[in-house]
């Protein structure tokens, strides 16, 4: 892996807070085009990384180089308080400027075009979710932070904004810090896999993570067998309308 | 004709209500209703000290409203105190000092009803000069500090990991409102500022459905009610600032009627 292509590197990094450690001795590194995914039960500091890797906290300790300013952010959650009227077409000019056409092919892309002048109050939980997504991927980030982006989106959504996201940072060639519970369905669109429990548990190739010992400790057994199922029987990725968009090798 | 003091007055109030409409929306979208008020209760603190030192007014309310704020951020982080309670506690104390020091100053001749509740006979051509250019300056910060302002009352954290500032622009954003207390003083009072932020920021809640509009109609309401609230003060002979926010009052519950038949239509 080539040294510039890495937009963020964590080196033994970790936050102590209330005396006790919130996560510790993450080693991590997101270069551009590639996929990395967190999973680890709750409160074993999925998120929390994410923020010592998007610069959120103030004092952590080991160290955190960050390599670019065109960062986009999926909170892992968002409310939206009745005394702000946000329509869908407000948000997604938050933090960027955006062209008309430049906000209909995100909310396109994510499926959710036709509610571009709704308020976000009048969303449901899955197309809130589409619309954070496409706020994020608009303005064309280098880093992609996503903290569990298809949570309550419906099944078909989900593998379709899935194969969305991978589809995107090969299109955009940005990195992409992922956050996910779906075990099965991330680890066929991830390039690199980092379990963490308070500390990094294993890490590696999808496949290789889910042979050793401690994925199995804190996943069991079934869902390794689960993903090695998975693994065997899909040698393919759909697009969101059922073609066959890519071979997996 | 700047003779006149209802001329001036409502010069004045316009000024004002142009500030107060985007003002008090960021301050009802972010929950600050109650730190306006502390903000506005160091006011007659203020007030006092100039009193005393015999310095500009608005100047030295500016300075300690501002003061207050930036305690008040301060505090926020290095207390364990609850949100609220440390309002109530900078609140009161200061509205108490204030009081404290007006005991002393009974050698001089000193309205208070009038910094409470505002009089617009004291607005003279000086205090117009300071409410314009202030206000001019209020609006200018406010928009060049707008994008990342609003992301951050959005979401916090989104705003920070996107390259924005939010703590300063919150800092900043408090300051505004110490400066437009210091201006509006004079003509609102200590008490009901607050009001004038917030009631025409509600109404314009009840009527909108994204935030440019929103600020618009806040500014619209705060403008009528200055124009209807100041005409009443000066025909029935009512305190200028209690008769603006009645008319506040009575718009937002007109734009209750609105949004009860959009609920009945649902």
């Amino acid at each position: 892996m080539n040294t510039s292509d890495t937009l963020v590197r964590l080196s033994k990094a970790g936050i102590y807070k209330d005396k006790k450690w919130l996560v510790r001795d993450v080693d991590l590194e997101i270069n551009r085009g590639k996929i990395v995914t967190l999973i680890g039960p709750n409160g074993s500091g999925k998120t929390t990384t994410a923020k010592i890797a998007l610069g959120l906290y103030k004092s952590i300790s080991g160290n955190v180089e960050r390599n670019t300013q065109n960062i986009s952010y999926v909170p892992q959650k968002v409310s939206i308080d009745w005394t702000l009227p946000v329509r869908v077409i407000d948000f997604m000019v938050l933090t960027q400027n955006l062209k008309q056409d430049d906000i209909s092919e995100a909310l396109d892309l994510t499926g959710v075009k036709h509610l571009k002048r709704s308020n976000l109050r009048d969303l449901s939980g899955g197309e809130f979710q589409r619309v954070l997504l496409a706020r994020a991927i608009a303005k064309k980030p280098d880093l992609l932070v996503l903290d569990e982006p298809v949570q309550g989106v419906d099944f078909t959504g989900e593998v379709a904004l899935y194969s969305l996201i991978k589809e995107i940072s090969e299109k955009l060639n940005c990195g992409i810090l992922l956050i996910s519970h779906d075990l099965h369905v991330v680890m066929s669109a991830t390039d690199y896999v980092v379990c963490l429990n308070g500390h990094v548990c294993c890490c590696g190739a999808p496949k290789d993570v889910a042979q050793s010992k401690h994925y199995k400790e804190l996943f069991g057994e079934k869902s390794a067998e689960l993903l090695s199922i998975y693994e065997h029987n899909h040698d393919h990725v759909h697009s969101s309308d059922g073609n066959i968009i890519k071979e997996i090798k | 004709m700047l003779d006149d003091f209802l001329v001036r007055a409502i010069i004045a109030g316009i000024g004002i209500a142009l500030v107060t409409g985007p003002l008090g929306c960021f301050v009802v979208w972010r929950r600050l209703s109650f730190f306006g008020d502390t903000l506005a209760h160091s006011a007659l603190l203020g007030v006092l000290l100039s009193i005393s030192l015999n310095i500009n007014v608005s100047l030295t309310i500016f300075v300690v409203s501002s003061l207050v704020a930036l305690i008040l951020l301060r505090l926020e982080k290095s207390t364990n105190l609850a949100g609220d309670s440390l309002l109530g506690l900078i609140s009161h104390s200061s509205l108490a000092i204030g009081l404290v020091i007006l005991g002393f100053l009974s050698f001089i001749r000193f309205d208070v009803l009038g910094v409470l509740f505002g009089d617009i006979l004291s607005v003279n051509t000086n205090d117009l000069l300071f409410i314009w250019i202030g206000g001019g300056l209020i609006l200018a910060v406010l928009f060049y500090i707008w994008k990342p302002l609003f992301a951050s009352t959005v979401n916090y954290e989104l705003a920070e990991a996107e390259g924005m500032n939010p703590e300063r622009v919150n800092a900043i954003f408090t300051i505004l409102l110490a400066a437009l207390i210091a201006i509006s003083i004079k003509m609102i009072g200590v008490l009901l500022i607050t009001g004038l932020l917030i009631i025409p920021t509600a109404m314009a809640r009840n009527l909108s459905n994204n935030p440019k509009q929103m600020v618009v109609l806040s500014i619209i309401g705060g403008l009528l009610s200055v124009f209807i609230g100041l005409y009443a003060s000066f025909e029935i002979n009512t305190a200028s600032g209690p008769s603006i926010v009645v008319v506040a009052l009575i718009l937002f519950i007109l734009s209750l009627i609105r949004i009860g038949k959009k609920n009945y239509e649902k």
